[in-house]
Parts: structure tokens; sequence; C-alpha cells
């Protein structure tokens, strides 16, 4: 059974259709690649799994581990086991990230952090900023360490990350990608990775990739191929590319 | 002199005490120390450096802590009138009697109120705590206070002002004329526990002397009538300097004007000030904020946050900004709305109800870090806000 499925989701964002009877499986114990150039709904994918308002289903259903969550709202279905990372989180005035970290674990406000957690934390470099409110004056980087922690805290079946790859240092992307990968083949979870550049592709191991145009998913094929075509001839070759194939991972 | 007694009637929670000043709280009846508590007041006052209490028309307390003996000095303000001639000098000095009709009605007649004094270099690490409480029906409780933190001095205080919630109709005039000297740091904090029946008119004014620091924090999150007020801090000294903090909850058709003002004449003077305002259940609130520089080399920034959760309620946000000397460099930040959806739908992917969600950004929107306060009372704080305002 697939972790993950989308069968023919059709969703439209501010009354314009965004994606169109996609469909896919994601598999267990592995991290998927989407590709796709600026504007494909790459992120309206990911934000359309995870239930966030304003994305609207117009057909289609989707399943976590054969349960049908179409109809389920956010909290819902991070109950189930979804975990999104954001590519903008909002800043919240007096929420400090140590307290949504320990909501994450599904602490109490009281309770500490174990020796393992703490651990964690300081090789996400975040120590420093367990009283700082969430996201406020956070850089980049900062707040996409923040984002792929929580998400690893949250221990979820399915891991969405918005390009956690975008404007991260090299020495931060490696880390994330290796923590990403430990978490994903140790748990037997799955993640959906949107990249930009590839960047990621570097550092974690993937053996499907994808890419997001027209509103559906085409050429499904080994990621490194993929970034090695769109390097070399751009999005624009895949937009005119004869060969898309919408058959689904083998 | 003081009125002494229940000439409007009591709810039978009258002390003996006596009005002996080194008394402590023993002879309180607990039920009214348990609804004290309620409001920051630490009973037992083991960890704190001096305590003074004033039930009524009485001051039925006020102890230094023997560790803090010759540290400081608390007591009725009528009492120290008679020990010190020269404390006169400092009543009405910064506060006008003619102000209002508030400030009349006080100069006329008061019951008492405290005198706080810390001595020069004295560094106090206990918060010294004080407690205005009315148990008696229709009571119109009239104080005046003094505080002087002497030169070079350190210290927090800590005042709750409070009504017994078997008590319905009453007010509060309070007046407090509070003078930072020299070199000091006092650290001021206020909560106000009044009840759906109070009416609240404190008249505060505080004066700030070369290198110089008054932080004045504000915490109302119990419902009330009607509480108005508009401090003053006058940075007079030199690099003296200033900040306001306020935690406002209006519920229950509360109505709160709340300002604060800062006067920056002293070179180098700053103030800051930091308001935080959540209106429901057909609240009132305008929260007002005024910084005039008056020297050239003063600075000054003012932020005012709101949120409105519902459509009965009001917020009005007026900051002001008043320069007369080229050179002053003041600013302001006001944002009224509502809670962001956005960070309501972040918090429910990271497995919140949409009610916890709230609830938590409300609770971060209160957050009690922008007082300043020591370990110990920001845990307190916290507490009272999260009982209060039902934001747990």
């Amino acid at each position: 059974m697939a972790m993950l499925e989308a069968r023919d989701i059709t969703v439209r964002v501010e009354g314009r259709l965004i994606l169109k009877d996609l469909s896919f499986k994601l598999k267990e114990g592995t991290s998927h690649i989407l590709f796709g150039p600026n504007g494909s709904g790459k992120t309206t994918l990911i934000s359309a799994l995870m239930g966030l308002p304003g994305y609207e289903i117009l057909s289609g259903r989707m399943f976590l581990q054969g349960v049908d969550i179409t109809e389920k709202g956010v909290d819902e279905r991070a109950r189930l086991g979804m975990a999104i990372s954001f590519q903008n989180p909002p800043e919240i005035t007096g929420v400090k990230l140590g307290d949504l970290l320990r909501l994450c674990l599904g602490k109490t406000e009281a309770e500490g952090f174990s020796a393992e957690e703490r651990e964690r934390i300081e090789a996400f470099r975040l120590t420093s900023f367990l009283d700082r409110d969430i996201n406020v004056g956070f850089s980049g980087g900062e707040r996409k360490r923040s984002e792929i922690l929580q998400l690893l805290f949250l221990k979820p079946k399915v891991l969405l990350l918005d390009e956690p790859d975008s404007g991260v240092d090299v020495e931060s992307l490696r880390m994330i990608a290796a923590e990403i990968q430990r978490y994903v083949e140790s748990t037997g979870s799955s993640a959906l990775i949107i990249t930009h550049k590839g960047d990621i592709l570097d550092h974690v191991k993937a053996s499907y990739g994808c890419v997001l145009l027209d509103g559906q998913l085409h050429c499904f094929a080994d990621p490194t191929s993929i970034y090695e075509d769109i390097k070399r001839l751009g999005y624009e070759e895949c937009v005119a590319c004869r060969r898309r194939t919408r058959e689904g991972w083998k | 002199m003081s009125g002494n007694g229940s000439r409007n009637g009591s709810t039978g929670t009258s002390t003996n005490a006596s009005r002996g000043e080194e008394s402590g709280l023993v002879r309180i009846p607990h039920e009214i120390l348990a609804e004290a508590e309620q409001a920051g007041l630490e009973a037992e006052a083991k960890s704190r450096s001096a305590t003074f209490f004033h039930l009524n028309q009485e001051t039925v307390a006020a102890k230094v802590n023997e560790l803090y003996e010759g540290k400081l000095e608390i007591m009725d303000v009528k009492a120290a009138l008679r020990r010190y001639p020269w404390l006169s000098d400092y009543m009405w000095k910064i506060v006008s009697k003619d102000k209002d009709e508030f400030t009349k009605k006080v100069a006329d007649e008061y019951s008492g109120g405290y005198f706080i004094r810390i001595m020069p270099g004295a560094e106090i690490t206990f918060p010294l705590q004080s407690c205005l409480m009315i148990t008696q029906r229709n009571l119109e409780q009239r104080i005046h206070n003094i505080i002087i933190a002497e030169e070079g001095s350190r210290a927090h205080i800590i005042t709750s002002c409070l009504q017994h919630s078997s008590v319905a109709n009453a007010s509060h005039l309070g007046i407090s004329e509070i003078y930072v000297k020299r070199n000091a740091m006092l650290n001021f904090t206020m909560i106000h526990h009044w009840s759906e029946e109070t009416l609240v008119r404190p008249r505060s004014a505080a004066e700030i002397g070369d290198g110089a620091t008054f932080v004045s924090n504000y915490v109302c999150v119990r419902p009330v009538r009607d509480v108005q007020m508009y401090p003053v801090a006058y940075c007079r000294g030199n690099d003296s300097r200033v900040s306001f903090n306020s935690i406002l909850y209006g519920q229950r058709d509360s109505l709160l004007d709340i300002g604060s003002r800062a006067v920056l004449s002293g070179r180098g003077s700053r103030a800051e000030m930091v308001s935080r305002a959540i209106a429901r259940e057909g609240s009132k609130m305008i929260i007002r904020g005024m910084i005039e520089g008056e020297n050239p080399e003063c600075r000054g920034h003012l932020e005012c946050r709101g949120l409105l959760m519902d459509d009965r309620s009001f917020m009005q946000s007026i900051p002001e900004l008043v320069a007369t000397k080229k050179g002053v460099e003041i600013t302001h930040e006001a944002a009224v709305g509502k809670v962001s959806e956005k960070e309501i739908t972040y918090l429910m992917t990271r497995r919140l109800s949409r009610d916890q969600a709230v609830s938590l950004i409300i609770r971060g929107f209160m957050d009690v870090s922008i007082l300043g306060l020591p370990e110990a009372l920001n845990a307190e704080i916290k507490r009272i806000i999260s009982t209060s305002a039902g934001a747990g």
C-alpha cells in the first residue's frame, strides 16, 4: 500500500485552477523529489495535501495509508501523521521556539527536553533560539532549521518539505538533508521534497523524481537524471518535451 | 485622619489588626489573604523583602523582612509624614492636587497609602510587595503612595490592587508619586484585580534622576467596570530611562482607558513603551501613549499592539509623539487586528486544535517577558494571566 496517494485531484486557489486531475503514490521509507518551474503549483500541491485553508479540492481523493483524508482538517491530518515545513512560516509574538518544539514532541509546557532532544536542538544550532519568539528576527537559514526540526520532532509518516534547500548555507543543507535521510530511512516514513534548484539532491538519497507542469505531474524518473536535463535544457524544454509521461513511479 | 470603620456597610471581613506599623500579615483573615494571593500577594512573604497591606481605609500591615533591615523602609504614608517632616516636600510635587475631581478628593481626605524608601546604594533582591484591597461595599478608597528610590539603589516592587470578589460596587482613587534618584533602578509592577463594578482612577507620576531607570509595568486582565489612567514619567536627569509596559485583557464590558506619557527633558534620556491589549466580550479599550521630546539628544519608541476578538468590542490606539527640539528622535508603531489565520493554521499543522492554537497565540501575545521581571515574578504573573484571562 502506498504511504500517501493522490487520485485525480483538482485544486483551485483564489478562483484559479492550479492542479488538474493529478495522481501519484508515495512509497514508504524514501524521499520523492518534486521539480517544477516557478508558479507551477508545487507549494499548492503540498498545501492541498496538508489541507491548508484556501486550497479547494474540487474533485479527487487523497489517502494516507489507505485512509481517505480528503475531508479532514489540517489538525486532523497532522495528528494522523502528515507534516509540512513552510517556505515562509509566520512570526508569532510571544510564542517561543522552545514551546513549539515541546508541543511538537507532545510535551506540556512544564516538561523539559531529554538529553537526546537537546542534542538534536544543538545539532540544528537552535539552542540559543529556544526562548526567542518563533521566526521573529530569524534568518532564512534559521527558519529552515527550525522548520525541519519541528517536523522531525512531530515524528510524522509523511513529510512535505517546501524547498528545504533554498536560502541555507552548504553546511546547514548537508546537516538538514542528512537528518531527513536518517529519519525517513529509519522510520519507513515518506518525504515529498520540493526543490527549485536541486541542491538537496547532493545530500539526500532519492530514487524518485517528477516534474510539475501545467497542473499535472510528468516525467516520473530518477531525480538526478531529471535534474541534469533541467540544468542542461531548462524548464522550457520540459514544457516542449514530447516524451512526457504521466505514468507513476515504478 | 483616616476614616476607620465601615460607614458604608461591610461584608463582615473587617479585621482586628492593630495599626502597628511593624505588623505582618498574620492578623489578616485567611480568606482575605487567599483573594489577595490571586492578585500576586505572597501571603507567607518569605521571598519578599517587605510587605504592605492597606485594607479598605486602614493600613493593616507594614513590615520589612529582617534580611533587609536598614536597607529599606515601608510604612503607612501618614505615619511617615509624622516621622519625617521633609516628606511633605514629596507630597503633591509631581501630581497636581487640582488635576481633576479625583485628585481633589484625595487631597481633601485620604485613608493612607504606602511610603516606601529604598536606602542609598541598597540592592534589594527580593521584591517588595504591597496590596491595596477593598472588601467594603460602596467604599471609595482614597490612597496616596510615595516611593523614593534613593541614589544607586535597585529594587522591584509588586503591588496588587483588588476588590474582594463578593463585594459589588466600589471605587479606588490612588495617587502615586515615585522618585527614582541618581543611578537608581526601580522596577514597579502593578496588578489590577478589580471586579465588574469597580471604578478605578489611579493618578501617578514619576521623576527620574541622572542615570536612573524606572520600569513601570501594568497588568490588568480581570474584568473591571471602568479604569482610566495616564501615568506620566518625567525623565529630568541626564541619561535617565523609563519603560512603560502593559498587558491588558478587556472582557465582559470592561472599559479601559489606559495610557502612559513620558516627558524627556534630560540630556540623553530615553523612553520605551510597549503595550499589548486584547478586547473581547463587549469591552471598550482606548490605549494611549505619548512621548514628548524636549531635549535634542533624547530618544523614544512606542509600540502598541491590539487584538480585537469580536464585533461587540472596541479598540482605539492613540500614539502621540511631540518634539520641541531639533534632534529629537521618537518613533511609534501601532497595530490593531484580529488573531491571524495564518498563525492559527501554522500551529494546527503542529497538531494543535483551532482552540488550542488561538489560546497559545493569545497567551504569547500577553508575553510577560516584556515586563523585565525576575523569573519568580514572571512565573507568578504568567499564572495570574492564564487563570484570569481564561486563556489557558
